[in-house]
């Protein structure tokens, strides 16, 4: 049974305890965890609460464990921050110097020596500081993305991109530089990035001219020559003066299979075949109807909106957000698609998602269907995520996060 | 590469008037200054007001790109580009030497065509070349990285003074090459060291980046030169704080696209074309900010107030 003929249903986890907007979404590598970031600072994990005893279709649930609170300044755009998230279900008790609150014992007040001993507590999360790499990026930092390796990582701004080691916070390694020596001279910038899944040698990055370049750091230390150039040609007949724009790629994820390239522009998704440059393997339509509105969308900068997208575990669906809380996922195999959207009004727990339908203005309208020109172009989805394994999702909606799992599995096919 | 000359569309459908100089649809005469007869023959006037309307709208954007609450360095960069493909094209047929021709003659109030004025002071030399039949040169973007580094603010850990945000007037595409805030980076591959204090609890944002003044606009450049102790040097980058709030009346005229702005070209070109409702009802669901009440010539007037206004703060008077 393919997800689209699965229902998804709002997991108990609905959670809008954001004051500011979610910036990002994320799941760890086993899925255990989910990472979400907003605008101020904040950075909330979730986890996954362990099934005991539950009905094989009771929702997995996620709860918020952490909340950290960094002063604004502290966050903006230029700082990478590593963190360790631990868990501690046990602590301490018996010191022989110090009392139960910590403060130290007289120590004429001893007559006996003991063994601490562990005892259990409640469960905590805690999440500490482990590094902090600063003053590399000079230009808003877009993507990091840590390496197979799992000992470097890079981190990409509009016009360089810097290679970490995770151990080393005072110096990065400078892999990619697109800035013109003078500044006239610059068209394009670098929009998204990220490491192969498999082959710790090779990254790929995106940039505001529709472009992928996939990078072999073995082939030279700067990696300004690519070892392939991934470029679809225009279409003459559907050019515009926002030809470029609607090309720039906001976003670039490997399968994990390492396979292909999903990428996000502002209309289409496009599945690339790393063995062909000369175009992409499938395209995908998110919103055509919004083709015939590209100067109005330029006028009030939706146009440089940027939405992300997200492989499912097997790499057979993509997903990807659109306006009015919206978003949307293709199956690969089967060509077909689905529209859901996330939102309060429309989704109450345990309800299953109603599939929604854009329909074109004085086209002809089903009901329930939302005209093009009813559109909230507020409510952008920008940022999702797909569980590695299973099909749980989550889903930023400006400041609220949504979980939806596949009702009738809740693994993969 | 696109071949040169073939004209683009404005959309996919031909009934969208995109832009809000569209409305006028196809009726009435052309309103910008006659174009020479082979240039008249491939070019339809409702062409000529959208491109020119997206052209202002562009610099427009351009000017005001400091006011965003987050800059954007992509985004200027995209609507640099979208300019210098206007300025090809109206170079390729014509238009854009008859404007800059016309601009350098007439007496303009304050207009619609501020924007372009703009543009045009920049290539002041290449207008002058233009008219002896040589090229304008290209639309540069060395404003915009004076632009997009605006909201940097050098703050030293004890709270020293913070340097000023810089004024909301509109970087020029005059000035100099751009201040590039040289980091402490060089370029190339090669280990990058950096002076940076080895305590990370710091809660601060810790940015030793290099600040240059200009001479010329030192004080418009809000960076400036911080010296580097042995220890650290503290650097915040302050986005939206320190601003000023956008004068409302200015920020109005901006958020959406005016229909004034149609209007204002009817009123001085003479002509009197009604504009049709359909742009405006779908800016108007479009936009995020707001219905946009429709302007009708009787307030012109005030209108053109506002551009006067607006003017001022562009020319940075």
């Amino acid at each position: 049974v393919r997800f689209y003929l699965t229902k998804w249903k709002l997991n108990n986890a609905f959670f809008s305890k954001y004051t500011d907007i979610i910036s990002t979404v994320e799941f760890n590598h086993t899925g255990e965890l989910l990472a979400t970031g907003d605008k101020g600072g904040r950075v909330v994990i979730f986890q996954r609460e362990p099934e005991v005893g539950a009905h094989i279709n009771a929702p997995n649930k996620y709860k918020g464990v952490f909340l950290s609170h960094f002063p604004r300044e502290s966050t903006m755009y230029k700082t990478i921050k590593l963190w360790k998230v631990s868990e501690r279900d046990k602590r301490p008790e018996g010191y022989n110097l110090k009392d139960e609150e910590g403060r130290i014992k007289d120590v004429s007040t001893v007559t006996s020596l003991q063994v601490p001993v562990l005892k259990p507590m409640d469960l905590m999360v805690e999440v500490s500081p482990r590094r902090v790499f600063a003053n590399a990026h000079t230009y808003h930092i877009n993507s990091i993305s840590v390496n197979s390796d799992y000992e470097t990582y890079m981190s990409a701004d509009d016009l360089r991109i810097n290679l970490w080691h995770l151990d080393i916070t005072d110096r990065s390694f400078n892999i990619v530089d697109i800035k013109p020596a003078n500044m006239e001279d610059l068209t394009e910038v670098i929009t998204a990035a990220e490491f192969h899944p498999l082959h710790c040698n090779l990254f790929v990055y995106s940039s505001s001219k529709g472009t992928l370049r996939l990078c072999d750091m073995r082939e030279a230390a700067l990696c300004d020559k690519h070892s392939k150039l991934f470029e679809e040609p225009e279409d003459p007949s559907a050019r515009s003066f926002f030809s470029e724009i609607i090309s720039s790629v906001s976003d670039v994820k490997f399968s994990h299979s390492g396979r292909y390239l999903l990428t996000r522009d502002y209309l289409t998704a496009k599945v690339w075949d790393l063995n062909m440059e000369s175009k992409p393997l499938e395209t995908y339509q998110v919103h055509d109807y919004l083709r015939s509105k590209l100067c109005s969308l330029y006028e009030n900068d939706c146009i440089f909106d940027k939405f992300e997208c997200a492989w499912n575990g097997s790499d057979s669906v993509i997903m990807t957000g659109a306006y009015n809380n919206f978003f949307r996922m293709f199956d690969r195999n089967t060509k077909r698609d689905v529209t859901l959207e996330a939102s309060r009004e429309s989704s109450k727990p345990r309800a299953v998602l109603k599939p929604r339908r854009v329909c074109a203005a004085g086209g002809k309208r089903r009901k329930d269907d939302i005209s093009v020109d009813s559109l909230d172009f507020t409510k952008k989805i920008l940022h999702t995520a797909w569980h590695p394994n299973e099909n749980i999702i989550a889903i930023a909606a400006t400041n609220n996060l949504y979980i939806f799992q596949d009702k009738l599995n809740s693994e993969m096919h | 590469m696109f071949p040169k000359g073939t004209k683009r569309k404005f959309s996919d459908s031909g009934e969208e008037a995109v832009c809000g100089g569209g409305g006028g649809g196809d009726q009435g005469p052309s309103a910008a200054p006659a174009p020479s007869p082979a240039a008249a023959r491939t070019l339809s006037s409702s062409y000529s007001l959208q491109r020119q309307s997206l052209l202002d709208m562009s610099l427009i954007k351009l000017q005001l790109c400091h006011m965003l609450v987050e800059p954007n360095l992509c985004r200027s960069v995209l609507i640099a580009n979208t300019v210098r493909q206007i300025q090809e094209e109206m170079t390729q047929d014509g238009t854009w030497q008859i404007m800059t021709q016309a601009l350098a003659a007439a007496q303009c109030p304050a207009d619609r065509l501020v924007a372009t004025e703009v543009l045009c002071r920049q290539t002041e030399a290449a207008a002058a070349a233009a008219q002896a039949g040589q090229s304008p040169k290209p639309f540069s973007v060395s404003g915009l990285e004076e632009g997009y580094h605006s909201e940097e603010v050098v703050m030293d850990g004890d709270a020293e003074a913070e340097v000023a945000m810089s004024s909301l007037s509109p970087v020029s595409p005059q000035l100099s090459s751009a201040s590039y805030l040289a980091g402490p980076f060089g370029m190339g591959p090669c280990w990058e060291d950096d002076e940076e204090d080895a305590d990370c609890d710091e809660d601060e944002e810790e940015d030793s980046e290099e600040c240059a003044s200009e001479g010329e606009d030192a004080e418009r450049h809000h960076l400036r030169a911080d010296s580097r102790t042995g220890e650290q040097v503290f650097g915040t980058f302050e986005i939206k704080h320190p601003a000023p709030p956008p004068d409302p009346a200015l920020e109005e005229l901006f958020s959406d696209v005016d229909p004034s702005y149609y209007d204002l070209d009817t009123v001085l070109t003479g002509m009197q074309s009604t504009p049709k409702m359909g742009p405006y009802d779908l800016l108007e669901s479009l936009s995020s900010h707001g219905p946009t009440a429709l302007s009708s010539s009787a307030t012109c007037r005030s209108d053109l107030n506002e551009l006067d206004h607006i003017m001022e703060i562009i020319v940075g008077s």
